[in-house]
């Protein structure tokens, strides 16, 4: 899966949630008070189940997860070491 | 769609029934009165396999299907309302850790919660802090270990569990710390007296300066009520809805006896029209609320998007319907409901307590709606063609 398609992906996961708001890429999703607590728990289950890939205690960093660029990168990390 | 058990599902289910009429229903009126879970049938629920269920197998752990998962926290409401409560908060405390602990956690750990060696138990409450979570005990980092101090209350299995999961503030946000029980500075004050679940063996814990190991926290620093609280409650919701569809079922069954056998006017109350209904209404409830929680439990069996959703929904409807079948219950067996000599009182105290813990009521119908109006939970209709007019 491309960048841009995981990016696409998130994206359409974030708009199922946050209808009416439109998220770019490098917005963080935290300061604009999209993620509440019942979110945060189904992102990284989406991620998870989406993109085949385990978020694990160590992914566990805001950074990791305050954007789309954010998330791509960490789904971009993982997938290239889980079938390194 | 093919809404039945599984024949493993209803073997299992058929197991548990059998270990729960031998060894926890016969104790529960006295569990009731004395306030406590004896020690003997923790480990009895241990040898069976009750306290690895849903722990990962290869670390001892077993019924790894939600569905069994659940059943078996049915059949244990049913038997006692105070002995599903001290296993599932010994599930939540293991739930939070298989899905947040390192490898290295999860091997210290999870092997002697699976035997019963260690009894888990889960700290959030504090005096002043109760549905928002904004916990005031303190986490101090000072070299490789966090200081912790603070007071926790109604900690459920407070007075008995071995190890705690305790959340607290930290200098990055809230974490959650597996603390032992025997941890220098930690000392435990029963709480008696509970309106229900009487067993579960509340006590208050005071944290003074208790000294905890780093490589001791569940996850980052900030993330301990997003993310490993969070986790820990959608299991414990998960396994009340279950125990209340079990606890409704015991009061369904007990007044399906009751109405057969108690006589008035000549005839047993059971051919009045008036307790018919109020029978009918016990029956679709429990009915009704079993449902939701086999769809809750399919739902994370498939680790679909709306598996917490469905099980809020589930935890939501099964402790409402049980408050409303266990208050039925007792019109039914009217003055002797009220006495000792039938389960019933201790079934609508017990009853209370599920609209309060693990998401209050009024909490559950906020997190409902809020999700309910997302597209996440329910993948918007085929647009008709055409304008709509209202």
């Amino acid at each position: 899966m491309t960048q841009l398609s995981v990016k696409d992906a998130i994206k359409a996961f974030l708009h199922l949630h946050i209808r009416g708001v439109q998220v770019r890429d490098a917005d963080d999703i935290f300061v604009m008070g999209l993620v509440s607590s019942l979110f945060a728990m189904q992102l990284v289950e989406f991620t998870e189940t989406r993109f085949g890939i385990e978020i694990g205690p160590d992914d566990l960093l805001l950074d990791n997860f305050r954007s789309v660029n954010a998330l791509s990168a960490l789904v971009g990390r993982k997938t290239s070491a889980e079938g390194a | 769609m093919n809404l039945a058990l599984t024949d493993p599902q209803a073997q299992a289910r058929a197991e548990f029934a059998a270990f729960a009429a031998e060894h926890v229903a016969p104790l529960a009126d006295a569990i009731d009165r004395e306030e406590r879970v004896p020690r003997s049938l923790i480990a009895r629920l241990a040898r069976a396999g009750y306290l690895a269920s849903g722990l990962p197998s290869e670390l001892g752990g077993g019924n790894a299907d939600p569905v069994i998962h659940g059943l078996m926290h049915e059949v244990l409401g049913a038997a006692s309302a105070s002995v599903q409560g001290l296993v599932n908060v010994h599930h939540m405390a293991a739930s939070s850790l298989i899905r947040w602990g390192t490898a290295a956690q999860k091997l210290r750990w999870l092997p002697r919660f699976a035997s019963g060696e260690l009894l888990a138990a889960f700290a959030l409450t504090e005096p002043d802090v109760g549905s928002d979570g904004q916990v005031a005990t303190r986490a101090v980092r000072a070299g490789d270990h966090d200081r912790l101090t603070g007071t926790k209350r109604w900690i459920t299995g407070g007075a008995l569990a071995d190890v705690f999961v305790v959340f607290a503030r930290g200098g990055d946000g809230p974490a959650a710390f597996i603390v032992p029980a025997e941890t220098p500075g930690l000392t435990r004050t029963p709480i008696p007296g509970l309106l229900g679940c009487r067993g579960y063996m509340l006590a208050s814990l005071q944290l003074d300066d208790c000294r905890i190991p780093v490589e001791d926290r569940i996850g980052a620093e900030g993330f301990g009520l997003s993310h490993v609280l969070a986790t820990g409650l959608d299991h414990g919701r998960h396994n009340l809805a279950w125990s209340c569809v079990g606890q409704a079922q015991a009061c369904l069954d007990a007044s399906l006896r009751y109405a057969d056998q108690r006589t008035q006017f000549g005839a047993p109350i059971a051919s009045f029209q008036l307790i018919q209904r109020l029978l009918t209404q016990m029956i679709v409830g429990v009915h009704g609320a079993r449902l939701l929680c086999w769809r809750a439990a399919q739902a994370r069996s498939d680790r679909l998007p709306n598996a917490l959703y469905e099980t809020l929904i589930a935890k939501y409807h099964a402790s409402t319907m049980l408050n409303d079948v266990a208050d039925h219950a007792l019109q039914i067996h009217g003055a002797n409901g009220c006495g000792s000599d039938y389960p019933i009182q201790r079934y609508l105290r017990d009853a209370r307590i599920m609209e309060i813990i693990e998401g209050s009521t009024q909490m559950l119908e906020i997190m409902i709606a809020r999700l309910g109006a997302t597209e996440l939970v329910a993948p918007p209709a085929p647009r008709a063609t055409g304008a709509r007019t209202r």
